[in-house]
């Protein structure tokens, strides 16, 4: 498994946001499963993170006008949930389980381990754009505590040898 | 007991329908389309089954509540949102078997009128999404999803609907809201969503496991499901097992085996031959039990007689070098993070908690400090909030300052008095592109 890095549009370029034919078939597409159009918010905001990397203001104000919200609504939805960034992400986000199985299995250790190596706390990204840190709450996934959120994927298990292993290989593939 | 939920785990290829239906798969949902929808609900209430997600209510009665007369649509939620810490349950059903969950949303569907489902499924699950959309698709080609399935005259579409990243939806009627498209904000019940639900139409919603569980009642009747567990508390049920056990892993086992038989038997005792502390029974919302209290069954009548609950059956083992002060400050994190902010006994005081908790690891509790964590709990729990957000924190961190006092008083004799008290400034990430700051 090899996890795909992010790519974020840098912030100019999607500064003012028109939706291309590609996205917007996939948008009509989504919005004929619902009866309302607002209840595509969080499905076309999935699509412009997947297509943009991250949800700039001028995501939020396309996707507004599309789906006829006030771009202070859709802001107020970005912002309530954790998983949309509201600015461009690393390369690798990390995201480390720090609840309490994880954090009895090995997690509190991992996070030390990962400040130390990376140099950089919680919410933070190393200077080089490389790695992004982010303390989470359960994963869902205990059973295989301690579990990190490598951008998309689940590494479950996880020891700072393996760690240290996943992170070379990612690092070493540029 | 004989793999039920989980049979298709280790088998090859478990998640193509071919697989699925080689084992039998979509028997039920056939023989459903030939019953009447009354009955088909019918058969489930007979087979006493009890809802998967937490709450435990019967999954029949839930499905009766829809208005018969109700003209406009209607719509069937299968709750996929698991994020009680120490579930892990719902992922290993759609890891091995999703067509077993998509067979049981068509069959609820149907004794329920809906001609479309969502499956909202928590925003961090992007492998289960995309596995539930191939299922779903694979199903639609073959017949049993879509327009006049299998003949019958009935149209069904089911539809993936992905989170992104707040515990609080995994609350059905936060879960409407996010589906709507809006902030997760919970809803004042009643209305119930059978009656006012998603787009403000009648709305079931069941989670995975309680779906995957319908499938089979079809094909082997009511009979067979209430002839495993105990009375009122029937068929097979996913324990999550996580924490200091030898095999943490999801376990398949009848309702009303005891928490001993679970951690001693099925998962090999506690890690590096050390003694139980303490667990939680079903998820950190539900209050903590001691070790001395482990032959408790795990059931929802049992653990609700035992002062705790069943919850989702994500069981978390705490052996003895856990720190209890240190343990609820890890849960009253977890539950400051995700109040959703709407109730003030829910957003003030799991927030309060977390910092009086956080005080007493650092080494400066105040001699009130476990009344006050007491007091902020009583203040949160039995209807003081809109959901049970308040209750899930309330609960088991008044539990334990209850059950462990004197490792929270031990802290008070030990304290040193809290530093210069620094005033509280938000930490700024710096400025957003495109705001011009």
């Amino acid at each position: 498994m090899s996890t795909r890095p992010l790519v974020a549009a840098p912030p100019e370029t999607i500064a003012e946001v028109t939706f291309d034919a590609t996205l917007e078939e996939r948008i009509v597409d989504l919005l004929r499963r619902y009866p309302t159009r607002r209840a595509a918010i969080l499905p076309v905001l999935w699509l412009c993170q997947e297509r943009y990397g991250w949800i700039s203001p001028g995501v939020i104000r396309a996707v507004a006008q599309r789906l006829g919200e006030s771009p202070a609504f859709v802001e107020g939805v970005v912002s309530f949930y954790t998983m949309y960034y509201t600015r461009p992400p690393a390369r690798y986000v990390l995201q480390v389980c720090t609840t309490l199985s994880c954090a009895y299995c090995g997690g509190k250790e991992l996070v030390e381990h990962l400040k130390g190596r990376l140099g950089i706390s919680f919410g933070e990204k190393t200077p080089d754009g490389e790695f992004q840190l982010i303390g989470v709450q359960c994963l869902g996934a205990c059973g295989g505590a301690p579990v990190v959120q490598i951008n998309d994927d689940y590494y479950e298990q996880v020891d700072i040898k393996r760690l240290d292993g996943l992170l070379d290989e990612l690092t070493g593939r540029r | 007991m004989e793999a039920v939920l989980l049979r298709a785990r280790g088998v090859p290829d478990s998640r193509v329908i071919a697989t699925y239906l080689a084992a039998g798969g979509y028997e039920g949902w056939k023989k459903a389309l030939a019953m009447a929808p009354d009955a088909v609900t019918r058969e489930v209430t007979d087979s006493e089954l009890r809802g998967r997600g937490g709450a435990g209510f019967p999954t029949g009665r839930k499905w009766s509540f829809v208005p018969k007369d109700h003209p406009g649509p209607r719509y069937l939620i299968c709750n996929a949102d698991e994020s009680e810490p120490g579930t892990f349950k719902d992922r290993e059903i759609i890891e091995h078997d999703p067509h077993q969950v998509i067979e049981g949303i068509a069959i609820a569907s149907y004794a329920v009128g809906a001609k479309t489902a969502y499956i909202y499924i928590r925003g961090e699950f992007v492998r289960w999404a995309r596995i539930l959309e191939e299922a779903i698709e694979e199903a639609r080609r073959a017949g049993f999803l879509g327009k006049n399935v299998l003949g019958s005259g009935f149209d069904l579409d089911v539809w993936v609907h992905r989170g992104a990243g707040a515990y609080i939806c995994g609350e059905e009627t936060a879960l409407l809201e996010s589906l709507e498209g809006k902030r997760g904000f919970p809803r004042l019940k009643p209305p119930f969503p059978a009656v006012v639900g998603a787009f403000g139409k009648p709305t079931v919603v069941n989670n995975v496991e309680t779906l995957a569980c319908v499938p089979h009642i079809m094909t082997r009747g009511a009979h067979w499901f209430a002839s495993i567990g105990r009375p009122r508390n029937t068929g097979p049920k996913l324990f999550s097992v996580s924490g200091h056990v030898n095999r943490p892993g999801v376990y398949e086992l009848p309702l009303g085996v005891t928490f001993r038989e679970i951690i001693y038997e099925h998962c090999g005792g506690i890690r590096g031959g050390r003694k139980l502390k303490a667990f939680f029974p079903g998820g950190t919302s539900a209050p903590i039990m001691t070790a001395a209290e482990v032959d408790v069954q795990a059931d929802f009548d049992a653990c609700g007689q035992a002062g705790t609950m069943l919850g989702s059956g994500g069981v978390i083992v705490l052996d003895e070098t856990v720190d209890m002060v240190e343990a609820a400050a890890n849960v009253a994190h977890f539950y400051a993070h995700e109040s959703c902010g709407q109730c003030t006994p829910c957003r003030e005081g799991a927030d309060w908690c977390k910092d009086v908790l956080d005080r007493m690891v650092e080494g400066h509790a105040r001699a009130a400090d476990p009344e006050t964590l007491l007091r902020i709990c009583r203040f949160s729990s039995s209807g003081m909030t809109i959901c049970p957000l308040g209750d899930a924190y309330a609960l088991p961190i008044s539990s334990m300052v209850n059950k462990f006092r004197e490792e929270f008083d031990r802290r008070i004799g030990t304290a040193t008095p809290l530093p210069q008290k620094k005033l509280p400034v938000l930490p700024w990430a710096g400025p957003r592109p495109g705001f011009g700051v």
